[in-house]
């Protein structure tokens, strides 16, 4: 019994050269608002930017960006709408912002079939929102998706900071490349992350500040690129754009 | 799925199977398609056959729908998928990803939506032969 969406996805994917997944032990860390903004930064540099929102059943890119009343293009499979000059892939096109509740079978089922109908074309970038932890997504991304490398999103809290370790771990038993760790919500108050990573060689990528201001930019993309924090991450995606990631 | 999307996927993996299999050409293939997928057949047909070349030029396709049935995992009722009980949309978003179906649809003994597919969701190539 084959499952022909496995050979769909390699070819669906055959195209885009970059694909980089948002990644972090803990919950709530930032992700969502650090691959919105990734995928922003990159579209405004000119490249062909791709953004899939993979958490299911919460998911946040569509309100971060402000992504209203679009839907996929049906063309010999499903084109991604375009919007801020990223094509935008979301399971809320399909579940209509209803709750969804799914299991891990039917996480991965949702995700080789969103994947598999999904024709991206030509991309530069590909940006995985994921959800947290080293679950169904992590496990379906490294198995399905073998040139995938990670951008690892943690705060300074020890809680959230043992839990990337984890992950990183986790990714480099399978091989998987790390380009980096990004401290979100830095405060006078937090210690950097910074010297606790010189055991993980891991490279830092920056640190975004806690931005009391970030929420009230959701959905206004032009503000959202004025935030403090994304003028930092302009300097963090020059990072990324040159980190040599060990395969 | 998408009838395009599925005829391509089809396609990629009975060519890398009869690459695999040293079949110098592939003389018929059997497909099982889930109800939820609610596809068309007439329209997957057409693709396979835009889309068949080299080993599979002469490839039969057959392609069988399997009857959805669901159950529910907090009461354990099962019961029928039943597309004419949905409205047009809903259907849309279930025939491109099955699993939404989690959003819209409710045991209708208990109303949970915490239900398996028991059968009738995937896609599946149960078959290949040809001529080595
Ligand atoms: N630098 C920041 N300054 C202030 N608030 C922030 C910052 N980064 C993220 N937030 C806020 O923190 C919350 C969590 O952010 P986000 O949803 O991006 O995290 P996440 O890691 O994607 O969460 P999840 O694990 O649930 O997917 C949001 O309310 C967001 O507005
Ligand atoms: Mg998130
Ligand atoms: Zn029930």
């Amino acid at each position: 019994m084959l499952d022909p969406r496995i050979k769909a996805i390699e070819h669906r994917l055959s195209q885009v050269n970059n694909i980089i997944a948002v990644s972090s032990g803990k919950g709530g860390v930032g992700k969502s608002v650090i691959a919105s903004i990734l995928a922003l930064i990159l579209a405004k540099k000119g490249y062909k930017v791709g953004l899939i929102d993979l958490d299911f059943t919460s998911p946040s890119t569509h309100l971060i960006l402000g992504v209203k009343e679009l839907f996929p293009e049906e063309k010999e499979g499903i084109v991604p709408p375009t919007f801020e000059n990223i094509k935008i892939m979301s399971i809320i096109y399909f579940s209509k912002d209803k709750t969804l509740s799914l299991r891990g079978q039917d996480f991965s089922d949702s995700f080789l079939e969103i994947l598999a109908i999904t024709k991206w074309g030509k991309l530069d970038y590909l940006i995985l929102d994921m959800p947290p932890g080293i679950n169904d997504a992590t496990l379906d991304v490294i198995r399905y998706i073998r040139k995938v490398k990670f951008i690892i999103v943690t705060t300074s809290s020890i809680l959230s900071l043992a839990t990337a370790k984890k992950l990183i771990d986790a990714l480099n038993i399978l091989k998987i490349g790390i380009i980096g760790i990004i401290e979100n919500m830095k405060s006078e108050h937090t210690h950097s992350v910074k010297d606790k990573l010189d055991k993980l060689e891991t490279e830092f990528l920056g640190e975004t500040s806690f931005d009391p201001e970030l929420e009230k930019c959701f959905g206004n993309t032009q503000m959202l690129l004025k935030t403090k924090m994304a003028v930092e991450m302009e300097e963090i995606v020059n990072k990324i754009l040159n980190v040599k990631v060990y395969e | 799925m998408h009838e395009w999307a599925l005829a391509e996927a089809i396609i990629y993996t009975v060519t890398e199977i009869a690459e695999r299999e040293q079949l110098k050409e592939v003389s018929r293939v059997d497909v099982k398609v889930g109800e939820l997928q609610q596809v068309d057949l007439e329209t997957i047909k057409f693709a396979l056959a835009q889309l068949k070349r080299g080993k599979l030029k002469n490839t039969e396709f057959r392609i069988e729908t399997i009857k959805a049935r669901l159950k529910c995992r907090i009461c354990e009722h099962a019961w029928n998928f039943d597309k004419n009980e949905l409205d047009q949309e809903v259907a849309e978003a279930i025939h491109f990803v099955p699993e939404v179906a989690h959003s819209f649809i409710k045991c209708p003994k208990c109303g949970a939506q915490d239900f398996e597919f028991v059968e009738g969701r995937r896609m599946y190539i149960e078959s290949v032969s040809g001529v080595r």
